[in-house]
């Protein structure tokens, strides 16, 4: 019978191609809307996961990555002080303005990386090398910046010069790291460099990155430093999901996007759930006619629920095949935000799925209440 | 092939009625009835004299409150549902007056159906329904939707339906009432050559006059109560 009940399905080509329409718009929208939202936040934490360090020593008033309360140097010392700290480097990020050859500015957020060891360095240079930011006046600049100058109409080289607050910046790299929440290049420097590109402030010292001896954990060696007055030492990932967090609590993000995400589940509902009930209604006597022939309620159920679930994974197929060739698209040009982690399909999944059991089960409601011998009325 | 000697189907004194809000209305009030082996056996009667709903309680469909029903010497009252079902299904082959063809499934997977239900595979019981289909003369047109087909058509479609699965007895709700009366008639004469046989009963429920010659025997019924049966067909004359 579940043969019969799919030709049934297929075959009404008009109620078919309106419920697999709908409830792969239902999934698009939702996967790519979530997506979306995902990219956007892995723009936030984008200096986090650029970086790399395992632990993050800030002032004990900040609450995410993006978020600077600069501290004394004298901070690099008392981390590499505490017990069980392998090792613990200054980095200084800061939002400055660079001045290009034909007079425009352009903001970009300056890093600092420790002279002596480059720790958060680029993984990834696609021309020059990293070890030439200890050349002078050097500077390594990532692609968001050979972007953002050449809409500026300048065509960054190495050996391209601007200036950053006056002071001259030789480029001598270009690296490909993820790109920031608020769209600004990133260019990387010595931390003795950057101090002296940045403005003068009584303390400048942006973060103390640190990392753990053998035997000890990230997060103990966070809570070790954190005993520290005055410091905050997050590990990585906790970082990573405050700054996430802080995102989610205090900007209009998640209702925006939420938003979408609601209305795409209010259209597949609407959409999909009407027009299933209609092909269940329209259906009804035929189902009444099979009841009367013998078919038996589970049987029934089984058909209403297959055809219910096929639609729900077609239609779920093509969404998230569009949203994933929108990703793609997007993935080329870098905007808007866009990152699907496995987790998003399935979300969508559970989505649709709830969509689809809600659908079938108002029908079987009706086949369930269907008397057989209404077929001889 | 002798017919069996019990009767196929006894229903006696049956009552059936059906409330709506306040009120209470008798559709049977105490019908009593047999259908033997190898008869086709036509009930007719005025609307509303309890035809359809006596067919209804016949089939399993609907239960009585009162009475005794035993088809094939099975008293269907004290049978659980999943049980009756099972014996409708098995037992029982169904010609609806509007055919009740999904209209998205061709004449020869229509005709399948109790085939399927019974358990039989798709290919197996298509190539069955398909060999039905060849005896009612409809062969050509196994892969034709309901609504390519007339209605004489459509009927015979579901005459093999009603007989792929070889069952015992066939119930036939006003089955010419949907035909005009030329295809009526043949669509009669291939229910009394097809679906007759010495261990089957096929019981009819109409009111069309002019078919009435095809029975064996006529139960005539008013006001919830068989209240005749006659023999000679032929001779049957409704009250007026």
């Amino acid at each position: 019978m579940l043969t019969i009940a799919l030709k049934m399905l297929f075959r009404d080509r008009a109620k078919y191609a309106m419920l697999v329409c709908g409830l792969a718009f239902c999934s698009l929208l939702m996967c790519q809307q979530t997506s979306v939202f995902c990219g956007l936040m892995m723009w936030t934490t984008a200096t986090v996961r650029n970086i790399g360090a395992p632990v993050w020593v800030v002032d004990a008033k900040v609450e995410q990555a993006n978020e600077v309360i600069p501290m004394r140097e004298i901070e690099v010392e008392r981390v590499r002080g505490a017990r069980g700290v392998a090792w613990a480097v200054p980095l200084y990020t800061g939002i400055e303005q660079a001045r290009l050859s034909d007079g425009s500015f352009q903001n970009v957020q300056l890093t600092g990386l420790d002279t002596g060891t480059l720790t958060g360095r680029p993984m990834e240079m696609s021309a020059g090398r990293i070890e030439d930011l200890r050349l002078p006046n050097a500077v390594v600049v990532d692609q968001v910046a050979v972007e953002k100058f050449r809409h500026k109409g300048i065509t960054i080289r190495l050996g391209t010069t601007f200036e950053i607050n006056d002071k001259e910046a030789r480029i001598v790299g270009i690296c490909h790291v993820d790109r920031s929440f608020f769209g600004q290049p990133y260019i990387y420097t010595t931390y003795d460099r950057a101090l002296e590109y940045a403005k003068p402030t009584r303390k400048q010292l942006s973060f103390v990155l640190a990392g753990p001896a053998p035997g000890i954990s990230d997060a103990e060696l966070a809570t070790r430093i954190s005993r520290l007055p005055g410091l905050r030492a997050i590990t990585k990932d906790d970082l990573f999901w405050l700054t996430v967090w802080w995102y989610i609590k205090n900007t209009g993000i998640p209702i925006s996007i939420g938003t979408v995400v609601i209305l795409g589940v209010i259209v597949g509902i609407a959409i999909a759930g009407q027009t299933f009930y209609l092909f269940v209604h329209d259906n009804l006597r035929f189902l009444a006619a099979f009841k009367a022939m013998g078919a038996r309620m589970p049987t029934l159920a089984a058909m209403v629920l297959l055809q219910a679930f096929s639609v729900g994974f077609i239609g779920y197929g093509i969404g998230v095949g569009l949203a994933a060739w929108f990703g793609n698209v997007v993935l080329a040009k870098e905007q808007p935000p866009f990152f699907m982690p496995w987790q998003v399909p399935a979300f969508v999944a559970v989505v649709i799925l709830f969509i689809c059991g809600f659908s079938a089960l108002i029908g079987l409601a009706k086949v369930a209440r269907l008397e057989p011998a209404v077929v001889f009325r | 092939m002798n017919p069996p000697a019990n009767p196929a189907v006894r229903v006696g004194n049956v009552i059936k009625s059906f409330a709506a809000g306040d009120t209470r209305t008798f559709a049977l009030k105490g019908a009593t009835l047999e259908a033997r082996f190898g008869e086709l056996l036509m009930i007719v009667g005025p609307s509303g004299c309890g035809k359809t709903t006596l067919l209804s309680i016949i089939c399993g469909t609907l239960n009585c409150e009162e009475g005794e029903v035993n088809v094939f010497d099975h008293d269907l009252r004290h049978m659980k549902d999943g049980a009756i079902t099972r014996f409708r299904c098995e037992n029982i082959g169904f010609i609806f007056q509007q055919f009740n063809l999904i209209p998205t499934l061709t004449a020869v997977e229509n005709a399948s159906v109790p085939l399927v239900l019974n358990g039989v595979r798709n290919a197996e019981a298509e190539r069955r329904a398909g060999r039905v289909l060849d005896e009612v003369g409809i062969g050509e047109k196994r892969h034709s939707y309901p609504n390519q087909l007339s209605g004489g058509q459509q009927q015979r479609v579901a005459i093999s339906r009603a007989l792929v699965h070889a069952p015992r007895l066939i119930i036939c709700d006003e089955p010419t009432a949907s035909l005009d009366a030329a295809t009526g008639q043949k669509t009669m004469e291939l229910l009394k050559t097809s679906a007759l046989q010495p261990d089957r009963c096929v019981i009819v429920v109409s009111h069309d006059n002019r078919i009435y010659h095809f029975a064996d025997r006529i139960a005539e019924m008013e006001d919830g109560r068989v209240t005749g049966l006659f023999d000679d067909p032929k001779n049957y004359h409704p009250a007026l």
